[in-house]
Protein backbone atom coordinates (compact mmCIF):
# COMPACT_ATOMS: atom_id res chain seq x y z
CA UNK A 1 0.00 0.00 0.00
CA UNK A 2 1.22 3.24 -0.83
CA UNK A 3 0.24 6.06 1.67
CA UNK A 4 0.79 9.58 0.57
CA UNK A 5 2.60 11.54 3.27
CA UNK A 6 0.31 14.77 2.97
CA UNK A 7 -2.74 12.86 4.14
CA UNK A 8 -2.42 13.86 7.85
CA UNK A 9 -3.58 10.61 10.14
CA UNK A 10 -4.18 10.36 14.01
CA UNK A 11 -3.35 6.87 15.93
CA UNK A 12 -6.92 5.73 17.34
CA UNK A 13 -5.48 3.11 18.80
CA UNK A 14 -2.13 1.06 20.06
CA UNK A 15 -3.23 -2.37 19.04
CA UNK A 16 0.32 -4.05 20.20
CA UNK A 17 3.38 -2.95 22.07
CA UNK A 18 7.03 -4.28 22.02
CA UNK A 19 6.23 -6.90 24.37
CA UNK A 20 2.55 -7.94 23.06
CA UNK A 21 4.21 -8.25 19.45
CA UNK A 22 7.12 -10.38 20.27
CA UNK A 23 4.46 -12.77 22.16
CA UNK A 24 2.32 -12.78 18.83
CA UNK A 25 5.62 -13.94 16.52
CA UNK A 26 6.29 -16.32 19.38
CA UNK A 27 3.04 -18.02 18.70
CA UNK A 28 3.29 -17.48 15.16
CA UNK A 29 6.41 -19.50 15.43
CA UNK A 30 4.50 -22.14 17.03
CA UNK A 31 1.92 -23.13 14.96
CA UNK A 32 3.70 -23.09 12.09
CA UNK A 33 5.57 -26.08 13.97
CA UNK A 34 2.73 -27.41 14.85
CA UNK A 35 1.19 -27.51 11.57
CA UNK A 36 4.49 -29.53 9.91
CA UNK A 37 6.23 -32.98 10.53
CA UNK A 38 9.60 -31.43 10.81
CA UNK A 39 11.39 -28.65 9.19
CA UNK A 40 13.06 -30.03 6.74
CA UNK A 41 11.22 -29.16 4.02
CA UNK A 42 9.61 -26.35 5.38
CA UNK A 43 10.87 -22.39 4.33
CA UNK A 44 10.29 -19.05 6.05
CA UNK A 45 9.84 -16.56 3.03
CA UNK A 46 9.53 -13.11 4.20
CA UNK A 47 7.22 -10.69 1.86
CA UNK A 48 9.04 -7.59 1.52
CA UNK A 49 9.35 -4.88 3.13
CA UNK A 50 8.08 -5.30 6.97
CA UNK A 51 7.28 -8.92 6.11
CA UNK A 52 10.94 -9.79 6.06
CA UNK A 53 11.68 -8.52 9.25
CA UNK A 54 8.73 -10.73 11.09
CA UNK A 55 9.55 -13.79 9.06
CA UNK A 56 13.12 -13.76 10.39
CA UNK A 57 12.29 -13.52 13.67
CA UNK A 58 9.70 -16.28 13.50
CA UNK A 59 12.56 -18.51 12.01
CA UNK A 60 14.81 -17.14 14.53
CA UNK A 61 11.64 -18.43 17.25
CA UNK A 62 11.40 -21.63 15.29
CA UNK A 63 15.52 -22.81 15.48
CA UNK A 64 15.27 -21.75 19.19
CA UNK A 65 12.33 -24.05 19.67
CA UNK A 66 13.27 -26.73 17.58
CA UNK A 67 17.36 -27.03 18.26
CA UNK A 68 17.83 -26.54 14.25
CA UNK A 69 17.52 -23.93 11.73
CA UNK A 70 15.02 -23.44 9.31
CA UNK A 71 15.36 -21.75 5.51
CA UNK A 72 14.43 -18.72 4.88
CA UNK A 73 13.96 -16.41 1.94
CA UNK A 74 12.96 -13.33 0.76
CA UNK A 75 10.34 -12.22 -1.60
CA UNK A 76 10.16 -8.87 -3.41
CA UNK A 77 6.32 -8.85 -5.69
CA UNK A 78 6.78 -5.26 -7.19
CA UNK A 79 6.82 -6.13 -10.59
CA UNK A 80 3.45 -9.02 -10.02
CA UNK A 81 1.89 -5.86 -8.76
CA UNK A 82 -1.90 -5.94 -10.50
CA UNK A 83 -1.86 -2.27 -10.28
CA UNK A 84 1.79 -1.17 -11.83
CA UNK A 85 -0.18 0.73 -14.38
CA UNK A 86 -1.84 2.79 -12.07
CA UNK A 87 0.74 3.88 -9.44
CA UNK A 88 3.09 6.67 -10.08
CA UNK A 89 5.87 6.69 -9.76
CA UNK A 90 7.01 3.08 -9.82
CA UNK A 91 8.23 1.24 -6.65
CA UNK A 92 11.06 0.35 -6.12
CA UNK A 93 12.29 -3.18 -6.86
CA UNK A 94 14.98 -5.27 -4.94
CA UNK A 95 16.23 -8.84 -5.46
CA UNK A 96 14.34 -11.41 -4.39
CA UNK A 97 16.38 -14.43 -2.39
CA UNK A 98 15.89 -17.64 -1.95
CA UNK A 99 18.31 -20.00 -0.45
CA UNK A 100 17.19 -23.07 -2.40
CA UNK A 101 14.69 -24.22 -5.00
CA UNK A 102 11.70 -24.35 -3.54
CA UNK A 103 10.05 -27.62 -5.29
CA UNK A 104 8.56 -29.66 -3.17
CA UNK A 105 9.16 -27.57 0.11
CA UNK A 106 6.73 -26.39 2.48
CA UNK A 107 6.14 -22.91 2.07
CA UNK A 108 5.19 -20.10 4.64
CA UNK A 109 4.75 -16.52 3.30
CA UNK A 110 5.11 -13.58 5.89
CA UNK A 111 3.56 -10.36 5.64
CA UNK A 112 2.74 -7.83 8.24
CA UNK A 113 -0.74 -7.07 7.37
CA UNK A 114 -3.31 -8.89 5.19
CA UNK A 115 -6.10 -6.72 3.96
CA UNK A 116 -7.26 -7.30 0.74
CA UNK A 117 -5.46 -9.97 -0.61
CA UNK A 118 -3.51 -8.23 -3.20
CA UNK A 119 -0.25 -8.63 -2.41
CA UNK A 120 -0.60 -12.10 -1.42
CA UNK A 121 -2.58 -12.99 -4.54
CA UNK A 122 0.76 -11.17 -6.45
CA UNK A 123 3.65 -13.23 -3.89
CA UNK A 124 1.85 -16.48 -4.96
CA UNK A 125 2.07 -15.50 -8.35
CA UNK A 126 6.31 -14.70 -7.65
CA UNK A 127 6.75 -18.04 -5.98
CA UNK A 128 5.17 -20.00 -8.80
CA UNK A 129 7.86 -18.55 -10.82
CA UNK A 130 10.64 -19.77 -8.56
CA UNK A 131 9.22 -23.64 -8.72
CA UNK A 132 6.43 -25.70 -7.72
CA UNK A 133 6.08 -25.97 -3.70
CA UNK A 134 4.62 -28.91 -1.97
CA UNK A 135 2.23 -26.37 0.17
CA UNK A 136 1.97 -22.89 0.08
CA UNK A 137 0.59 -21.13 3.52
CA UNK A 138 0.14 -17.76 5.05
CA UNK A 139 1.07 -16.54 8.40
CA UNK A 140 0.18 -12.51 8.68
CA UNK A 141 1.02 -10.30 12.03
CA UNK A 142 -2.54 -8.59 11.19
CA UNK A 143 -5.82 -9.68 9.78
CA UNK A 144 -7.74 -6.27 8.85
CA UNK A 145 -10.48 -7.98 7.07
CA UNK A 146 -11.75 -6.17 4.04
CA UNK A 147 -10.84 -8.86 1.81
CA UNK A 148 -11.03 -8.47 -2.38
CA UNK A 149 -9.80 -11.91 -3.38
CA UNK A 150 -10.39 -15.17 -2.18
CA UNK A 151 -7.48 -15.44 0.37
CA UNK A 152 -7.31 -16.44 4.23
CA UNK A 153 -4.18 -16.70 6.65
CA UNK A 154 -3.58 -20.31 8.03
CA UNK A 155 -1.62 -18.41 11.34
CA UNK A 156 -2.92 -14.98 12.83
CA UNK A 157 -1.00 -12.35 14.96
CA UNK A 158 -3.65 -10.93 15.96
CA UNK A 159 -7.60 -10.25 14.07
CA UNK A 160 -8.42 -7.04 14.19
CA UNK A 161 -12.21 -5.57 12.40
CA UNK A 162 -11.30 -2.52 10.78
CA UNK A 163 -13.06 0.22 8.94
CA UNK A 164 -12.21 1.29 5.48
CA UNK A 165 -10.93 4.46 6.32
CA UNK A 166 -8.78 3.21 9.37
CA UNK A 167 -5.25 2.25 8.12
CA UNK A 168 -2.92 -0.30 10.07
CA UNK A 169 0.89 1.04 10.61
CA UNK A 170 3.34 -1.94 11.98
CA UNK A 171 6.42 -0.17 12.84
CA UNK A 172 9.43 -2.49 13.49
CA UNK A 173 12.89 -2.39 15.17
CA UNK A 174 14.59 -3.32 11.92
CA UNK A 175 12.85 -0.53 9.68
CA UNK A 176 11.14 1.62 11.83
CA UNK A 177 13.44 1.85 14.98
CA UNK A 178 10.45 0.78 17.43
CA UNK A 179 7.77 -2.20 17.58
CA UNK A 180 4.49 -1.08 17.76
CA UNK A 181 1.33 -1.80 16.03
CA UNK A 182 -1.21 1.44 15.51
CA UNK A 183 -4.48 1.53 14.02
CA UNK A 184 -4.50 5.42 12.00
CA UNK A 185 -7.76 6.92 10.81
CA UNK A 186 -7.78 10.52 8.61
CA UNK B 1 3.88 13.81 -7.78
CA UNK B 2 7.35 12.30 -8.09
CA UNK B 3 9.70 12.62 -5.61
CA UNK B 4 13.96 12.89 -6.02
CA UNK B 5 15.05 9.69 -5.52
CA UNK B 6 12.07 7.62 -6.74
CA UNK B 7 11.38 8.28 -10.25
CA UNK B 8 12.60 9.84 -13.56
CA UNK B 9 11.65 13.23 -14.25
CA UNK B 10 11.69 12.64 -18.15
CA UNK B 11 9.30 10.35 -19.64
CA UNK B 12 12.75 9.51 -22.00
CA UNK B 13 15.95 8.39 -22.03
CA UNK B 14 17.83 10.47 -24.36
CA UNK B 15 21.21 10.71 -22.85
CA UNK B 16 23.19 10.56 -19.26
CA UNK B 17 23.84 14.63 -19.50
CA UNK B 18 20.73 15.45 -17.87
CA UNK B 19 20.38 12.75 -15.83
CA UNK B 20 21.08 13.95 -11.79
CA UNK B 21 22.99 11.79 -9.51
CA UNK B 22 19.84 10.56 -7.65
CA UNK B 23 18.26 9.73 -11.07
CA UNK B 24 21.56 7.42 -11.67
CA UNK B 25 21.90 5.78 -8.39
CA UNK B 26 17.62 4.68 -8.90
CA UNK B 27 18.17 2.89 -11.81
CA UNK B 28 21.64 1.50 -10.69
CA UNK B 29 20.03 0.05 -7.66
CA UNK B 30 16.63 -0.68 -9.53
CA UNK B 31 19.01 -2.66 -11.86
CA UNK B 32 20.57 -5.15 -9.01
CA UNK B 33 16.95 -6.16 -8.48
CA UNK B 34 16.38 -6.92 -12.31
CA UNK B 35 19.66 -8.98 -12.10
CA UNK B 36 18.29 -11.53 -10.09
CA UNK B 37 15.49 -12.35 -12.63
CA UNK B 38 17.53 -13.21 -15.34
CA UNK B 39 19.07 -15.87 -12.68
CA UNK B 40 15.61 -17.61 -11.77
CA UNK B 41 14.23 -21.02 -13.89
CA UNK B 42 11.53 -18.92 -14.85
CA UNK B 43 13.38 -15.63 -16.55
CA UNK B 44 10.17 -13.12 -16.90
CA UNK B 45 8.38 -10.85 -14.82
CA UNK B 46 4.79 -9.58 -16.08
CA UNK B 47 5.55 -5.97 -14.86
CA UNK B 48 5.25 -4.76 -18.39
CA UNK B 49 2.66 -6.93 -19.44
CA UNK B 50 0.29 -5.50 -22.37
CA UNK B 51 2.63 -3.14 -22.96
CA UNK B 52 4.29 -2.68 -26.42
CA UNK B 53 7.61 -1.57 -27.19
CA UNK B 54 8.81 -0.38 -31.24
CA UNK B 55 12.88 -1.39 -31.25
CA UNK B 56 13.46 1.12 -34.24
CA UNK B 57 17.09 0.42 -35.16
CA UNK B 58 18.00 2.53 -38.50
CA UNK B 59 21.87 1.63 -37.84
CA UNK B 60 23.47 -1.69 -37.35
CA UNK B 61 23.58 -3.38 -33.93
CA UNK B 62 23.97 -6.73 -32.14
CA UNK B 63 24.44 -5.95 -28.77
CA UNK B 64 22.34 -3.33 -27.98
CA UNK B 65 19.26 -4.32 -30.26
CA UNK B 66 19.37 -8.11 -28.70
CA UNK B 67 20.08 -6.54 -24.91
CA UNK B 68 16.90 -4.31 -25.20
CA UNK B 69 14.79 -6.97 -26.78
CA UNK B 70 15.66 -9.88 -24.47
CA UNK B 71 15.19 -7.10 -21.37
CA UNK B 72 11.54 -5.90 -23.33
CA UNK B 73 10.53 -9.60 -23.08
CA UNK B 74 11.60 -10.59 -19.67
CA UNK B 75 9.34 -8.07 -18.65
CA UNK B 76 6.55 -9.45 -20.52
CA UNK B 77 6.33 -6.31 -22.82
CA UNK B 78 5.24 -6.91 -26.37
CA UNK B 79 8.39 -6.25 -28.91
CA UNK B 80 8.33 -5.57 -32.15
CA UNK B 81 11.44 -4.88 -34.11
CA UNK B 82 12.12 -2.42 -37.09
CA UNK B 83 15.27 -1.74 -39.28
CA UNK B 84 16.04 -0.07 -41.67
CA UNK B 85 16.52 -2.22 -44.39
CA UNK B 86 14.00 -4.37 -45.93
CA UNK B 87 11.27 -1.58 -45.00
CA UNK B 88 9.86 1.89 -46.49
CA UNK B 89 12.62 4.08 -45.37
CA UNK B 90 14.44 1.89 -48.40
CA UNK B 91 11.94 3.47 -50.62
CA UNK B 92 12.58 7.13 -49.32
CA UNK B 93 10.35 7.48 -46.01
CA UNK B 94 11.56 9.97 -43.46
CA UNK B 95 12.28 9.29 -40.09
CA UNK B 96 9.07 11.41 -39.20
CA UNK B 97 6.95 9.73 -41.54
CA UNK B 98 7.91 6.40 -40.21
CA UNK B 99 8.19 7.47 -36.22
CA UNK B 100 4.18 8.84 -36.97
CA UNK B 101 3.38 5.45 -38.29
CA UNK B 102 4.26 3.05 -36.20
CA UNK B 103 3.29 5.67 -33.50
CA UNK B 104 -0.54 5.17 -34.75
CA UNK B 105 -0.39 1.57 -33.73
CA UNK B 106 0.08 2.73 -29.94
CA UNK B 107 3.42 1.43 -28.97
CA UNK B 108 4.17 2.58 -25.12
CA UNK B 109 7.78 3.02 -25.69
CA UNK B 110 10.34 2.93 -28.81
CA UNK B 111 13.79 2.12 -28.44
CA UNK B 112 15.86 3.91 -31.00
CA UNK B 113 19.27 4.07 -33.07
CA UNK B 114 20.03 6.70 -35.76
CA UNK B 115 23.11 7.51 -37.18
CA UNK B 116 21.59 11.26 -36.95
CA UNK B 117 22.83 13.24 -33.69
CA UNK B 118 19.23 14.52 -31.98
CA UNK B 119 16.71 12.32 -33.92
CA UNK B 120 15.74 10.63 -30.42
CA UNK B 121 15.05 14.03 -28.97
CA UNK B 122 12.79 15.15 -31.82
CA UNK B 123 10.37 11.92 -31.46
CA UNK B 124 10.72 12.74 -27.61
CA UNK B 125 9.63 16.26 -28.69
CA UNK B 126 7.04 15.16 -31.34
CA UNK B 127 4.99 12.11 -29.17
CA UNK B 128 4.09 13.30 -26.05
CA UNK B 129 2.62 10.15 -24.84
CA UNK B 130 5.31 8.21 -25.82
CA UNK B 131 8.71 7.25 -23.94
CA UNK B 132 11.70 7.77 -26.15
CA UNK B 133 15.25 5.57 -25.21
CA UNK B 134 18.20 6.55 -27.01
CA UNK B 135 19.88 3.57 -28.06
CA UNK B 136 22.82 5.34 -29.68
CA UNK B 137 22.41 8.71 -31.71
CA UNK B 138 25.65 9.45 -34.07
CA UNK B 139 28.16 10.50 -32.16
CA UNK B 140 26.34 12.32 -28.93
CA UNK B 141 25.21 9.97 -26.87
CA UNK B 142 24.50 6.30 -25.56
CA UNK B 143 23.13 6.51 -21.96
CA UNK B 144 22.46 2.33 -21.50
CA UNK B 145 25.74 1.69 -22.70
CA UNK B 146 27.22 4.24 -19.92
CA UNK B 147 24.73 2.54 -17.16
CA UNK B 148 25.69 -0.86 -17.63
CA UNK B 149 29.43 0.73 -17.86
CA UNK B 150 28.91 2.29 -14.51
CA UNK B 151 26.83 -0.84 -13.16
CA UNK B 152 29.87 -3.13 -13.61
CA UNK B 153 32.22 -0.76 -12.56
CA UNK B 154 30.01 0.02 -8.80
CA UNK B 155 29.26 -3.85 -9.11
CA UNK B 156 33.25 -4.71 -9.17
CA UNK B 157 34.16 -1.73 -6.89
CA UNK B 158 31.48 -1.33 -4.65
CA UNK B 159 31.41 2.52 -5.85
CA UNK B 160 31.92 5.21 -8.72
CA UNK B 161 32.67 7.89 -6.38
CA UNK B 162 36.49 8.43 -6.42
CA UNK B 163 37.38 5.66 -8.80
CA UNK B 164 39.62 6.30 -11.26
CA UNK B 165 38.54 5.56 -15.23
CA UNK B 166 41.20 5.73 -17.78
CA UNK B 167 39.13 6.28 -21.55
CA UNK B 168 41.02 5.43 -24.24
CA UNK B 169 40.85 5.13 -28.11
CA UNK B 170 38.38 7.08 -30.18
CA UNK B 171 37.40 9.61 -28.31
CA UNK B 172 36.07 11.84 -31.32
CA UNK B 173 33.58 9.78 -32.40
CA UNK B 174 32.48 8.19 -29.82
CA UNK B 175 28.88 8.31 -28.68
CA UNK B 176 29.84 5.83 -25.36
CA UNK B 177 32.46 8.15 -24.16
CA UNK B 178 30.37 11.12 -24.48
CA UNK B 179 27.95 9.37 -22.68
CA UNK B 180 30.34 8.11 -19.77
CA UNK B 181 31.71 11.58 -19.07
CA UNK B 182 28.56 13.15 -18.27
CA UNK B 183 27.55 10.16 -15.88
CA UNK B 184 31.00 9.31 -14.63
CA UNK B 185 32.18 12.80 -13.46
CA UNK B 186 28.60 13.58 -11.99
CA UNK B 187 28.92 10.30 -10.10
CA UNK B 188 32.09 12.11 -8.39
CA UNK B 189 34.20 9.23 -10.57
CA UNK B 190 37.57 10.77 -11.82
CA UNK B 191 37.96 10.25 -15.67
CA UNK B 192 41.25 10.57 -17.96
CA UNK B 193 40.98 10.30 -21.85
CA UNK B 194 44.11 9.29 -24.09
CA UNK B 195 43.69 9.31 -27.81
CA UNK B 196 46.15 10.20 -30.82
CA UNK B 197 45.54 13.83 -31.33
CA UNK B 198 44.14 12.68 -34.26
CA UNK B 199 41.15 10.91 -32.52
CA UNK B 200 40.76 13.88 -29.39
CA UNK B 201 37.89 16.82 -29.47
CA UNK B 202 39.12 20.18 -28.94
CA UNK B 203 38.85 21.47 -25.60
CA UNK B 204 36.92 18.48 -24.29
CA UNK B 205 38.67 18.90 -20.70
CA UNK B 206 36.13 21.70 -20.58
CA UNK B 207 33.86 18.55 -19.64
CA UNK B 208 36.09 17.85 -16.30
CA UNK B 209 38.42 15.41 -17.74
CA UNK B 210 41.59 14.70 -17.49
CA UNK B 211 43.50 14.54 -21.26
CA UNK B 212 46.60 12.72 -21.49
CA UNK B 213 48.99 11.82 -24.55
CA UNK B 214 50.03 8.26 -24.08
CA UNK B 215 48.34 5.02 -23.14
CA UNK B 216 51.12 4.49 -20.46
CA UNK B 217 50.07 7.87 -18.55
CA UNK B 218 46.75 6.68 -18.75
CA UNK B 219 47.21 3.27 -17.23
CA UNK B 220 49.30 4.49 -14.14
CA UNK B 221 46.81 4.61 -11.35
CA UNK B 222 43.90 3.40 -13.36
CA UNK B 223 41.20 1.43 -11.51
CA UNK B 224 39.70 1.00 -14.66
CA UNK B 225 40.88 1.28 -18.22
CA UNK B 226 38.02 1.51 -21.01
CA UNK B 227 38.87 0.74 -24.27
CA UNK B 228 36.94 1.91 -27.22
CA UNK B 229 36.41 0.77 -30.56
CA UNK B 230 38.20 2.04 -33.56
CA UNK B 231 35.16 3.48 -35.66
CA UNK B 232 36.26 3.09 -38.98
CA UNK B 233 32.30 3.02 -40.50
CA UNK B 234 32.61 6.84 -39.26
CA UNK B 235 36.15 8.08 -40.10
CA UNK B 236 35.83 9.04 -43.80
CA UNK B 237 39.72 7.77 -43.95
CA UNK B 238 41.83 6.46 -40.59
CA UNK B 239 43.03 9.24 -38.60
CA UNK B 240 46.26 7.47 -37.86
CA UNK B 241 48.77 6.10 -40.47
CA UNK B 242 47.87 2.78 -40.40
CA UNK B 243 46.11 -0.41 -37.77
CA UNK B 244 49.53 -1.82 -36.95
CA UNK B 245 50.76 1.58 -35.78
CA UNK B 246 47.81 2.27 -33.77
CA UNK B 247 48.16 -1.07 -31.82
CA UNK B 248 51.65 -0.59 -31.35
CA UNK B 249 50.53 2.59 -29.21
CA UNK B 250 47.63 2.31 -28.23
CA UNK B 251 46.75 -1.47 -28.41
CA UNK B 252 46.04 -2.89 -25.08
CA UNK B 253 48.71 -5.84 -24.62
CA UNK B 254 49.35 -7.82 -21.24
CA UNK B 255 52.61 -5.90 -21.04
CA UNK B 256 50.47 -3.18 -20.62
CA UNK B 257 48.25 -4.45 -18.51
CA UNK B 258 51.03 -5.51 -16.03
CA UNK B 259 51.71 -2.18 -15.67
CA UNK B 260 48.60 -1.15 -14.23
CA UNK B 261 47.11 -1.37 -10.97
CA UNK B 262 46.96 -4.85 -9.16
CA UNK B 263 42.93 -5.51 -9.18
CA UNK B 264 42.89 -2.98 -12.28
CA UNK B 265 39.61 -3.96 -14.58
CA UNK B 266 39.65 -4.09 -18.56
CA UNK B 267 35.79 -3.11 -20.07
CA UNK B 268 35.34 -2.52 -23.73
CA UNK B 269 31.76 -1.61 -24.99
CA UNK B 270 32.04 -3.77 -27.80
CA UNK B 271 32.64 -4.93 -30.55
CA UNK B 272 35.75 -5.38 -29.79
CA UNK B 273 38.70 -5.31 -32.88
CA UNK B 274 41.17 -7.62 -31.94
CA UNK B 275 44.52 -6.90 -32.53
CA UNK B 276 43.55 -3.38 -32.64
CA UNK B 277 43.06 -1.35 -29.69
CA UNK B 278 42.73 -5.15 -27.52
CA UNK B 279 44.64 -7.80 -28.16
CA UNK B 280 43.19 -10.86 -27.41
CA UNK B 281 44.68 -12.56 -24.25
CA UNK B 282 43.49 -9.58 -22.25
CA UNK B 283 40.38 -9.21 -23.72
CA UNK B 284 39.99 -13.14 -22.66
CA UNK B 285 41.42 -12.76 -19.30
CA UNK B 286 38.56 -13.44 -16.61
CA UNK B 287 41.27 -12.01 -13.79
CA UNK B 288 41.20 -8.47 -15.47
CA UNK B 289 38.32 -8.68 -18.56
CA UNK B 290 34.62 -7.48 -17.01
CA UNK B 291 33.70 -7.39 -20.88
CA UNK B 292 30.67 -10.27 -21.00
CA UNK B 293 29.87 -9.63 -17.56
CA UNK B 294 28.85 -5.73 -19.08
CA UNK B 295 27.38 -7.39 -21.50
CA UNK B 296 24.95 -9.65 -18.82
CA UNK B 297 24.60 -6.46 -16.82
CA UNK B 298 23.31 -4.67 -19.82
CA UNK B 299 20.35 -6.68 -19.76
CA UNK B 300 19.56 -5.99 -16.26
CA UNK B 301 20.39 -2.28 -16.38
CA UNK B 302 18.13 -1.60 -19.71
CA UNK B 303 14.77 -3.66 -17.76
CA UNK B 304 15.15 -1.31 -14.63
CA UNK B 305 15.39 1.64 -17.75
CA UNK B 306 11.96 -0.01 -19.55
CA UNK B 307 10.32 -0.09 -15.77
CA UNK B 308 11.28 2.97 -14.77
CA UNK B 309 9.80 4.92 -17.97
CA UNK B 310 7.23 2.12 -18.52
CA UNK B 311 4.21 2.23 -16.34
CA UNK B 312 1.87 4.59 -14.55
CA UNK B 313 3.49 6.75 -17.66
CA UNK B 314 4.25 4.74 -20.11
CA UNK B 315 2.26 6.47 -22.72
CA UNK B 316 -0.92 5.07 -24.20
CA UNK B 317 -2.94 4.47 -21.67
CA UNK B 318 -2.20 7.97 -19.50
Amino acid sequence: MIFSPAIRMNVKKRLLDGARMNRAIRRMAIEVVERNRGLDDLMIVGIRSRGVPIGERMAKEIEEMEGQPVSFGILDITLYRDDLTLVAPQPVVKPTKLPEPIDDKVIVLVDDVLYTGRTVRSALDALIDFGRPKRVMLAVLVDRGHRELPIHADVIGKTVPTDADEVIKVKLVETDGEDEVLIMEK
Amino acid sequence: MRTAGSALRSKDLLGTEHLTPEEITLILDTAEGFKEVSERPVKKVPALRGQLVINLFMEASTRTRVSFEIAEKRLSADTLNFSASGSAVEKGETLIDTAENLVAMHPNMIVIRHKHPGSPQMLADRFENISIINAGDGAHEHPTQALLDAFTIRERLGRLHGVNVSIIGDIKYSRVVRSNIHLLTKMKARVTLASPPTLMPAEVEQMGVRVVHSLDEAIEGADVIMMLRIQLERQGKLSFPSLREYYNTFGLTRERVRRAKEGVLVMHPGPMNRGVEIASDVADDPNVSVILDQVTNGVAVRMAVLYLLGGAHGGAGE
